[in-house]
Formats: structure tokens, C-alpha cells, sequence
């Protein structure tokens, strides 16, 4: 083996926009690294095969699956947890949408649930609930049937555009 | 399952990833977006890896229009494809695959040269990129050559990468003002591998018609294009299940794949403007 | 005193009420504490190697290089794990004739379906814990593997256990009336054959445990994603030989369980033995992969049946017989005989009949171990009723919602004994129906089928009717001898500021436990739900219950809170009495202030009680009670269970092309008692159909012959997603059980119970003028194409 590969990697990238330093074993995910290493454990391994969207967190601005994210990838990135949107309220109005109308039961898949609908609150057009549907369709949730995360995200998207809810 | 690597480095350019790779002694495995690696890693399907990171390798990033062609960078993620306005309007057939290759959290890490690379018979890509007869540009040790999509893709998972290779971008045919492109695959879910999925250029040339999860690579259908070719549609639907090989699997039989394949392509043929 | 419960303008008003769960809040902003985020010190990590075939003889095991490796603490055979820890069987007292052999955490000698734990490695990470794992080598002697369900008892299929004639599990017939009789005089008798796909259960969240024994109190620990905590007290006290009281479960937030976390498992039990073993924490989450493998499957059942008709369409009989294929071993300790019992107690359930036979068997087979899961049996006992029903319905030339209202038990009938031998306090199915006729606008969605079938849209409606089985009795299990509880309890304390802590044995797995706990004892005590805080989960805090399974915990758990809270208001008054110098039944308690019960009249903050009992004890006289701090049991015992009811309905259009379906609508109005939380049922509801769904259309655990599974992974097993779902339509109507004050009944189970009928006959519907049946769940695009005689092999 050449001195140029690693099994642990010196990571320094921002975590919720404080900066982290890291070492980390080569092969890890980037979910682990933020649970194991950093204690945000609000974000959360579900399937560690890029199916079932716990894990979905920003990285560099956009969703994506932590757990298909080598940590050794995000080396300078920005990275996003459901714990630093919850503090600037990036998140709130979604987060206030899902309580309102129970749009969680267990739990598990909302911090990735709620990453992934930022994405699509935050597009300049209201989405409509087919559009809703597509979109998160990449995050499993077992409990509620899909309908109250589909209602929340719209009422979000319709509040944050500025439209008044039915 | 816990990803086990034997070891990761980032290239600083093409050269130092040429030379990490020789390095590996055959170990080596180039990693971009990461999106079908990790979950392989994480499967354990592969194991004592020696990760090379090209994504810092920026050139490899981006589109633009050289003469006649779009060159694609390998490093292009499946976001930034879906979003740009020369691949919308010199390579729509891509453009329009995007929003079928998983989701939005996939296609934000995933990047076109990954999954060509990659070469999963049931992905979009591979199967629009052969329909459109695209050009691969190949860099390696030995220097810089061009692959035809035809002779790219070899079999499962297998393509004319060799030991040392690295993808570096695609030469896609800029479209004709008479061509057209179009896609149609079936899934169970959406944003789901396709049971089969059907891509499709028309020029004034011909048809170029693939399937995609129906054989071991992506498959030109010769068969059902020479059909269309001459008009008839029905006669190029009951044929194109008879000249591929799809697997067997818990998503559907081989003889259902090969039904939904004549049935796709009456709806791609639709979307090809060709009379029903 | 009695609440009035019909009168919104009561006082204390909760119950009945849609209010904001509690814990909700937290969930959103990513600080739910589950297993896997707990982390202590000295904490390690255990990986198991299983079995990779499905029968095999352990020849031997090295473990020397994996011993070597990089992190490694201990390693565990099935032999030395014996020798902490009791085997166990799945056995039920009162099901005669039941068999299944010991099984143990870890194998010993002989593995018998794939996955099954073989060797148990510890290490500092679970990284290297696998690693380690994969240089364990096994020599495994492979042996025939019994891979199907209708030849698992033929003479030339090998048996699985050693010493057993056969690989029978359980055989049960129930038998009423004359039913050879009925069916040979019938004026039409309607035949079927119905199969159900194995599927399991998929929480989001894996199973998960940190066991932490600590030697210096002699005290096991155990902090475990599951339902019913105090069970797993019981059996881990029971196995490990340690006194119950020394055994603490903790069920923190537990991410989604539907059953499959009621169960006992090897690797959990493992888990605690090895923590023993160490002294020190011990950690296992299991990956996805080893889910699919380990977790309990479900509902793999065939099943032939028939219904007799008179010749106004009147149902005269049903006669099935069930076949379930279980793994090697049956459950513990709630045994996998219950699926199959549930199905020869729950065919022909909404309708009035006199004879009947269904025989039900469950037979061993090399693969995971079948069990309880959401609607234990339901789904395929609906399936077989409504499948037979609506076959009836068409064959005899009636529409189907017709066809039901000529067969339901009218409402008027009740309390019923059928057939089957069910008691039946109160149902509505006439309600029900009639309801969702109105809210589906059945007529004009029957007129707009017929409309596009002319231009060739093939649309299909499908009804299901069910019943569904809540708040059991220890006749389900206690009086099998299994040492789960039917009761529950729950303890009410005021502190001193007036707010209320309520402890209960219910468990909270996002159904909403914490939010209508908290609107029983807000109400019962007289106090807005913020003021009550509710805790649930640990075994050393919480009153001994069952937890959550069978759609239990409104009407049990939520009747011991209804009773708890009253008792401690009752005290309250009697202190506050004591304070003015009145009678306390002339007081009352609204919205956190004693008052005057006639005028409303305020008299004294409650919190004026609390400081006085609490800090000025002195003032009050020497013999008056002071225990703000109730605690309530309750137990059901009129009827065996409290059955609910409901109807449900779906819109589906398939593509006879592809053989795709696709959802439009779903319609289900839910008959569960008294409503505490509109919201919560509506949602459960949503959440049971879709979960039924996903048997209905995509979800099946596929084996081959050899018994290697085909699909483990969430990219082969399809579980339903967003973008495929359809909008559900809910209604309610309600009748509350007289067992309790409460007048609850369960709703966790009804949509799962109903939904895969529903999808089934909707397809049919849509189907069956193009010439094709189908009723092999999941129905594939692929299997309605071979219905149709579309594909060509």
C-alpha cells in the first residue's frame, strides 16, 4: 500500500455551521461520523443501503443520503443536521406542520423526512400533492400512510408562498 | 452492514489519481459520488478497497458544445444534468432520464460518469447514452482514447474500462432538428430500478432503440428498430421481446419483461412522433 | 361520578378531543432518544455470525483468527451461551397437541433457518465486532431443507426436529352446525383459493438493545426497542436466572414496531447474556440486512374455502381450510399458533350465519420464524371472507354493498354469540356501511366505472367488511400459562405545584399513547393536559402492564388512567374539603382550580392542596388520607375481547397492459368505542391501510427451494412509498364498549385489517370483465397479467 492511502482520515469540515475536526476510519459513512463521532443523533441509520431516507441530511446546501456518503467526502463541505435547522428554525414551519397535523408517529424518519421537504418548500412554485408525493418518495415511512407528510409539506409550501391554507 | 476499505486517497488531479491507482496493485477502485460504490461497500459486496477520490478533480465537472458534440464531464452529477440548459437542449433524451434515476437526494451526489462506470444494466444512463451512440473518452496511463458506447458496456457491472482506466467524460451527438428522444420504463415505485425500461432517439437516420434492465448490459434492439424503421409498430413491438435477455427475479419474469417491453414501446413510440 | 362524555361542554373536555401529542415536539427536532443513540461507558458491540443455510449440522467452529483480530473482546459459542442461558419455548398450555422444540440464543448443533445466530463476536466497534465476525469459520453439514408450505407434511418431506412424527406445529378446527349438510342443499356454493405472501415488518427503526450489567448491584439493565417491557423483565429475569426485580427494561422512543417488537429474540437475549458474561454495556442494533433474516415474518398462509347461498343470497355457511407456514421454532412466548387461531376465529366475522368449519394448521418450514404482526391473522381471514363474499355477491348477480347488507349481523342484534364463538358486545356494520356509501358517493363512482370501461379505462371498486379483535383477556395467552399480561396499570401523582406525573405500563411507539394518557388524566383529574407528564417504558417507574399489542392500550391502559385519575382527584377534594371546611362532593376540579361542582365558583388553586399536604402536612387532621398519588389496574372481563368494526372501500385502475395498479382512493369508516383523540385514530387508521397495502401489492419475504432468501434488502422487499399511495377518506362511527367508563376500543389494526381485501376485490372488480381473477397476494403486475393470459412463456 502506497502512503497515499489511509485507513483514517483527518477531517475538518462545518457541522451545523460550527467547524469540526475529525479522524475518522476510511470506510465510514457520514451518518455514523455525525452519531458515532459527533453525538447528533437525531439523524438516523435505516437501511445504510441509500433506500429508506433516515439519513438524509444537507450537505454543501442539497439533501442527500449520509449513509451513501463516505465521511471522507465532505473534507471542506458544509454539512446540515435536523439539530442546527431546529436552532435557526431553518426547518420550523415544516417542523410546526408535521405537529400539527401528526405527520409522525415513531419518529425515526422525520429528521430525513423534514431535510428532504426543505428542499422542496424552498422551490418558487407550490408543489402540487402529486409533485409532494414524488418528491419525498425516496423517504420510507412505516407508521403514517403518507398522507399527513404530504398534507404538512403543503401546508408549508402554500404558507411559505404566501397562499392561505385550505 | 459496516463498510470495510482498506484504504482512501484524494487525487489532486488525473495524474496523481493514475498514480494511486497503480499503487493499489489492483485494489484500486475509483470512487465519485459514491451512490452505487457505498451502498456496495455497505452491503459488503466489496471489501479491502483502495479508494480513490476523484471528485476534487474539478475539470472533470461541467458541459459544454464542441463543435457538433456535448461534452459531458464525468464528474456532472445527475442534478446538474437535469438542470442544464445546453444538455436540455442538445441531449433532451438525458435531461429527461434524470427525474426516473432515484430521487433527489441520489441524484445530488450521483454523477453520470459514476454510473456509466458503474454500468448497472437495469440504470438510465448507460441505456441513453448507447441510444444516443455517444462517445466515451477513456484516460489511462497509456494516454486518452475514445470508446463507442456499443463497445463500452460489456456485461454486468462490466464495461471496457481496463486496470488503471478512468472515465473522464462523454461526447454526446448534438440533436438534429428533425430527431427525437424519448424514455419509458415501468416501476413498481417510483424513483425505483426499472423492471425494463425502454430509451429511444429518432433520426432521420433511423431508430435507435435500448432497453435497459433486460439483459445483461443495456441492449440495442436491431430488431424492433428496422421495424419502426419501416413503419410498422406493431410488428417492432412483437418483436423486441425475442431479442433480449432479461433476468429472473422477485420484481418479474423474464417472459413479463419481455411483455412489458413490446408494450413500452408503443408508448415510446408515441413519444417518438411515430405513427401508431 | 360519571363523565359525560357526549356533552362537549363539559368541564375538563379531553377526551374526544384532537390535542397536539407531547412528545412531538422533541421527534421533530431530532432529539428522540432511541436504543442506537445511547451510548455508555465501557460500551462494546456485538455482531453475530449466522447461519448461511437454512438447515445445516454444526460440524465446528474455529474462531481462532476472528479471536486475533483487530477490537476484539469476547467470543461466544452456542454451547457456552448455554451455560448462562435457559432455552425456551413458544407453547401455549391450552392449544392441545401443540408442538416445538427448545431453541436457543445461539445455535447448538444444528441451525435451522437462514440467519439463525450461530456465534455471537464482541468488540470495541460494531465495525470491527463484524469484521471479526467474518473470520469466524463454521463448518456447516448441510441438510434438506423444508421449504414448502402445502408439502411440509407429506410423508417424503424430511422432518425438522428430530424426534417428531411430522412437521406439524398446530391443527385446529372449529366446527358449529351442519356444514356438510348445509353445503350438499346450498343453493349455490362458491369455492376460492387464497394465498397470502409471507411479508415482515420493516420498522424504520431495527431492532436494538444496550444491556448493561452491572455485578456490584447484581442488576441487569436492559435498554430495548420493544412493546411490552414488564414481558421482557419477566423472561430475561426467567433465563438468565436473575430475580425480576433485578431486572430493569428500558423502552425509551421506540422507532416504529407492529409486533415485531413484542417478540423474544435469540440475538436480544444474547445480547443480555453477554453484557452478564462481561460486566460491562453491551450494544447490538441490527443492520437492515440481518432484519430481513432475523426479524419475525408474517401471514404466509394458503387457504381453500367455500360459502353456501341461499337463494336470496343469504349466507347459510362458510367452510376453509388454512394452511400457515411458520419457521422451525414457534415464538416466544406468545406462540406462532395465534395466526392461524386468529383465522379460524375471525372467517365470516361481519355476517350472520349458521354453520361453519375452518381448519387451520401451521407447520414448521427452514425459514424465519412467523409470528404476531399488526392484525395478527386479520388481513388473511378478511381476505378469505370478502374474497368468498364478493365471488358470491357477483356469481349470485348482486352488488356487492347490497350483498352485505343482506349477510351483516344487523345492529340491533347485539350482544351475539356466533357461530364461531365469538361474543360480540356491540357492532355497527349497517352503520358502517351506509356511511361509506355516503362518503364514497358509491352510485355515481359505479356510473363513472361503467362510463370509462366503455373507453376502455379499466377501473375497479372493492368493498371489505371486517371485524378486528382489541383489548384481550388473559384468554388469549394467560391462560396458556404465558406470563403476559392482560392488565395494565397506571399511577397518578399530583407534586406540589399541581402538575401531575402519570406513570403507565402501556408503551409509547408513536401511536400516541403519551398524548391520550395525557388527555384521560388531565380530564379525570380536572387539569389541562400540559400539566401532566407521562411516563412510560421502564420497567422500574411504571406499573406492571402488558404494553402495547392487540390494540390494547386506549382500552386498558387508558381505563387504569381513567381510574387512577379519578381517584386521585377524588383525593385531592377530600383534602380540599378537609381545607374549607366542606364536603367534598359538593367540589369539583376545572382546569386546575377547585371550585364550587354547582356554581363553578372558585375556591382554592390546586397547587394551594399541594403545598399544604406536601409542606404543611401539620395543619391538616392526623387521620385524613393524604396520598396524592393513585395507582389503578384494570382488567377486562366480560368478554374474552372487545371486537371493533368498520368497512373499508378502494378505488384502483389497472393497467391491463402492464398489469399495474394504481391506487386512487380508499375509503374506511371504523367503528373502535369511544374516540379519545380523533386525530390519533384517523392517523392509525391511515397508517394500518397502507401498511395493509403493502401486503396487498408489493410486500413478499421470497424464498428459493434450498431456502436462501431472494429479496433482503429494502431495494428487493418494496414496502409502499409516497409517491404510489393513495389519499384515504376516514369516518367514524361510535360504540363504546360498557366494560369500562371509558367505553374505548382498539383502532390500531382495522385499516391493516381490511385494506388487503379491499385492494383484492377492487382489482377483481376491475378485472373480471377482461376474464381474470386473482387472489395469490402480493398481486404483481406480473400475476394479474397471468390472470388475464397476457404473458407468454
Amino acid at each position: 500500500m502506497t502512503d497515499a492511502f489511509r485507513n483514517r482520515i483527518d477531517l475538518t469540515f462545518t457541522v451545523n455551521g460550527e467547524q469540526v475536526e475529525a479522524t475518522v476510519p476510511a470506510g465510514r459513512h457520514l451518518i455514523d461520523v455525525l452519531r458515532l463521532d459527533l453525538g447528533l443523533t437525531g439523524s438516523h441509520a435505516g437501511c445504510e443501503h441509500g433506500v429508506c431516507g433516515a439519513c438524509t441530511v444537507l450537505v454543501d446546501g442539497a439533501p442527500v443520503r449520509g449513509c451513501l456518503t463516505l465521511a471522507a467526502q465532505v473534507q471542506a463541505a458544509e454539512v446540515w443536521t435536523v439539530e442546527g435547522l431546529t436552532d435557526t428554525g431553518a426547518v420550523a414551519d415544516l417542523q410546526a406542520a408535521f405537529v400539527a397535523r401528526n405527520a409522525l408517529q415513531c419518529g425515526y424518519c422525520t429528521p430525513g423526512m423534514l431535510v428532504a421537504a426543505k428542499a422542496l418548500v424552498e422551490r418558487e412554485t407550490v408543489p402540487s400533492r402529486a409533485e409532494i408525493r414524488e418528491h419525498m418518495s425516496g423517504n420510507y415511512c412505516r407508521c403514517t400512510g403518507y398522507e399527513a407528510i404530504v398534507d404538512a409539506i403543503e401546508t408549508a409550501a402554500r404558507a411559505r408562498a404566501g397562499e392561505a391554507t385550505e | 452492514m459496516k463498510a470495510s476499505v482498506g484504504g482512501y486517497a484524494r487525487a489532486r488531479d488525473l495524474a496523481h489519481a493514475f498514480d494511486l491507482l497503480a499503487a493499489a496493485n489492483g485494489m484500486g477502485r475509483v470512487i465519485a459520488g459514491g451512490q452505487s460504490l457505498v451502498a456496495a461497500l455497505n452491503l459488503g459486496l466489496t471489501a479491502g478497497d483502495l479508494l480513490v477520490d476523484i471528485t476534487g478533480i474539478t475539470d472533470l465537472r461541467g458541459v459544454r458544445v464542441e463543435g457538433d458534440h456535448l461534452l459531458i464531464g464525468a464528474l456532472t452529477r445527475h442534478v446538474d444534468i437535469g438542470s442544464d440548459p445546453l444538455v436540455a437542449e442538445h441531449a433532451p433524451l438525458l435531461a429527461r432520464a434524470v427525474p426516473l434515476i432515484a430521487h433527489d437526494a441520489i441524484r445530488n451526489r450521483g454523477t453520470i460518469g459514476g454510473s456509466l462506470a458503474h454500468a448497472d444494466p437495469a440504470a438510465e444512463f448507460p441505456a441513453c447514452i448507447l441510444a444516443l451512440g455517444a462517445t466515451l473518452i477513456v484516460e489511462g496511463p497509456a494516454g486518452r482514447r475514445e470508446v463507442p458506447a456499443a463497445d463500452f458496456f460489456v456485461d454486468v457491472f462490466e464495461t471496457a474500462l481496463d486496470e488503471g482506466d478512468i472515465l473522464t467524460g462523454i461526447a454526446v451527438p448534438c440533436i438534429a432538428a428533425d430527431e427525437r428522444h424519448g424514455i419509458e420504463e415501468a416501476t413498481r415505485r417510483a424513483g425505483d430500478y426499472a423492471i425494463v425500461g425502454l430509451a429511444g432517439v429518432r433520426r432521420a437516420a433511423g431508430h435507435r432503440i435500448v432497453a435497459f434492465g433486460a439483459g445483461p448490459r443495456p441492449m440495442l434492439c436491431g430488431a424492433a428498430m428496422a421495424a419502426l424503421d419501416a413503419g410498422d409498430l406493431d410488428a417492432a413491438c412483437a418483436a423486441i421481446g425475442g431479442e433480449l435477455d432479461p433476468p429472473s427475479d422477485t420484481q418479474g419474469s423474464a417472459a413479463y419483461r419481455r411483455h412489458l417491453a413490446g408494450v413500452l414501446l408503443g408508448r415510446l413510440a408515441a413519444q417518438l412522433g411515430d405513427p401508431s | 361520578m360519571t363523565i359525560r362524555f357526549d356533552d362537549p361542554n363539559r368541564p375538563n373536555s379531553y377526551i374526544g378531543r384532537t390535542v397536539p401529542r407531547p412528545n412531538a415536539g422533541k421527534l421533530v427536532a431530532g432529539q428522540g432518544r432511541y436504543v442506537d443513540d445511547i451510548t455508555l461507558p465501557r460500551m462494546v458491540h456485538v455482531a453475530f455470525v449466522r447461519s448461511p443455510h437454512a438447515h445445516a449440522r454444526i460440524v465446528s467452529i474455529d474462531v481462532g483468527d476472528a479471536q486475533a483480530a483487530k477490537g476484539v473482546v469476547r467470543i461466544v459459542d452456542g454451547t457456552e451461551m448455554a451455560t448462562i442461558c435457559t432455552p425456551w419455548e413458544g407453547k401455549l398450555a391450552h392449544l392441545q397437541g401443540m408442538k416445538t422444540p427448545p431453541q436457543h440464543a445461539l445455535a447448538v448443533d444444528r441451525v435451522r433457518y437462514l440467519g439463525e445466530p450461530v456465534v455471537a463476536v464482541v468488540a470495541r466497534t460494531r465495525a470491527e465486532a463484524e469484521d471479526a465476525a467474518d473470520l469466524v469459520v463454521v463448518d456447516y453439514d448441510p441438510l434438506p431443507a423444508v421449504t414448502d408450505l402445502m408439502t411440509a407434511l407429506d410423508a417424503d418431506t424430511p422432518i425438522i426436529h428430530e424426534g417428531y412424527e411430522d412437521n406439524l406445529c398446530f391443527r385446529r378446527t372449529n366446527e358449529a352446525g351442519d356444514v356438510d349438510g348445509t353445503f350438499a342443499g346450498a343453493h349455490k356454493v362458491v369455492e376460492g383459493w387464497f394465498k397470502s405472501g409471507r411479508h415482515t415488518g420493516v420498522t424504520l427503526e431495527p431492532r436494538a438493545i444496550v444491556a448493561d450489567w452491572k455485578a456490584g448491584e447484581a442488576e441487569l439493565t436492559a435498554h430495548v426497542s420493544n412493546q411490552a417491557p414488564h414481558m421482557l423483565q419477566v423472561l430475561l429475569a426467567k433465563h438468565l436466572d436473575l430475580p425480576e426485580s433485578r431486572v430493569r427494561v428500558v423502552c425509551g422512543d421506540v422507532g416504529g414496531s407492529f409486533g415485531v417488537k413484542v417478540h423474544v429474540y435469540p440475538d436480544e437475549v444474547a445480547t443480555a447474556a453477554l453484557s452478564k458474561m462481561l460486566g460491562r454495556p453491551v450494544k447490538f442494533t441490527a443492520d437492515r440486512l440481518e432484519s430481513f433474516l432475523s426479524d419475525i415474518h408474517a401471514r404466509d398462509h394458503e387457504a381453500t374455502g367455500r360459502i353456501a347461498l341461499d337463494a336470496d343470497g343469504r349466507i347459510l355457511g362458510f367452510d376453509v381450510d388454512d394452511w400457515a407456514a411458520i419457521g422451525p421454532y414457534s415464538i416466544y412466548p406468545r406462540t406462532s399458533a395465534v395466526e392461524g387461531l386468529q383465522v379460524t376465529n375471525l372467517i365470516g366475522g361481519p355476517y350472520a350465519f349458521d354453520h361453519y368449519r375452518v381448519r387451520s394448521s401451521t407447520v414448521f418450514q427452514n425459514k424465519g420464524i412467523c409470528a404476531q404482526y399488526r392484525a395478527v391473522g386479520h388481513p388473511v381471514a378478511v381476505a378469505i371472507t370478502e374474497g368468498l363474499v364478493d365471488k358470491a355477491a357477483h356469481e349470485m348477480g348482486i352488488d356487492p354493498v347490497e350483498f352485505r347488507r343482506r349477510n351483516v349481523i344487523r345492529d340491533d342484534a347485539y350482544p351475539v354469540s356466533t357461530v364461531a364463538g365469538l361474543k360480540l358486545e356491540g357492532l355497527s356494520h349497517e352503520k358502517s356501511l351506509d356511511a361509506l356509501v355516503e362518503a364514497m358517493d358509491y352510485d355515481a363512482l359505479r356510473a363513472e366505472q361503467a362510463e370509462l370501461r366503455a373507453k376502455g379505462i379499466h377501473r375497479g371498486i372493492g368493498i371489505a367488511s371486517f371485524i378486528e379483535l382489541t383489548n384481550p383477556s388473559p384468554f388469549m395467552y394467560g391462560i396458556g400459562g404465558a406470563r403476559i399480561s392482560a392488565q395494565d396499570g397506571c399511577t397518578v401523582r399530583m407534586d406540589p405545584d399541581g402538575s401531575v406525573v402519570a406513570l403507565t405500563g402501556v408503551t409509547e411507539q408513536g401511536q400516541g399513547t403519551e398524548a391520550i394518557m395525557a388527555q384521560i388524566v388531565a380530564e379525570a383529574v380536572g387539569i389541562r393536559p400540559h400539566m401532566v407528564r407521562v411516563v412510560t417504558g421502564d420497567t422500574r417507574v411504571t406499573p406492571f402492564g402488558g404494553g402495547t399489542w392487540a390494540s390494547r392500550g386506549a382500552g386498558i391502559g387508558g381505563e387504569a388512567a381513567l381510574r387512577a385519575g379519578r381517584a386521585l382527584r377524588d383525593q385531592i377534594l377530600e383534602v380540599a374539603a378537609s381545607m374549607l371546611q366542606g364536603k367534598a362532593a359538593a367540589l369539583d376540579i376545572r382546569d386546575g382550580v377547585i371550585v364550587d361542582a354547582e356554581t363553578g365558583e372558585d375556591r382554592l388553586p390546586i397547587e394551594e392542596v399541594g403545598r399544604i399536604v406536601y409542606f404543611r402536612g401539620d395543619t391538616l387532621p392526623p387521620d385524613l388520607p393524604r396520598e396524592l398519588m393513585q395507582t389503578r389496574h384494570y382488567i377486562t372481563s366480560n368478554y374474552p375481547y372487545a371486537f371493533t368494526n368498520g368497512v373499508q372501500a378502494s378505488l384502483v385502475e389497472v393497467d391491463p397492459d402492464t398489469g399495474f395498479v394504481k391506487l386512487l382512493k380508499h375509503w374506511c369508516v371504523e367503528d373502535c368505542g369511544r374516540i379519545i383523540n380523533p386525530q390519533l385514530v384517523d392517523e392509525q387508521i391511515r397508517g394500518g391501510i397502507v401498511q395493509g397495502i403493502g401486503g396487498a401489492l408489493f410486500e413478499e419475504v421470497c424464498y428459493d427451494a434450498e431456502g436462501q432468501m431472494l429479496n433482503g434488502s429494502m431495494a428487493d422487499y418494496l414496502v409502499p412509498m409516497s409517491g404510489e399511495m393513495p389519499d384515504m377518506v376516514i369516518r367514524h362511527i361510535e360504540t363504546p364498549t360498557e366494560e369500562g367508563a371509558l367505553g374505548a376500543k382498539g383502532a390500531g389494526e382495522a385499516g391493516t385489517a381490511g385494506a388487503p381485501a379491499a385492494i383484492m376485490n377492487a382489482i377483481n372488480d376491475a378485472i373480471r370483465p377482461l376474464g381474470g381473477e386473482v387472489t395469490a397476494m402480493p398481486f404483481t403486475p406480473e400475476r394479474i397479467l397471468r390472470a388475464l393470459g397476457r404473458i407468454r412463456d
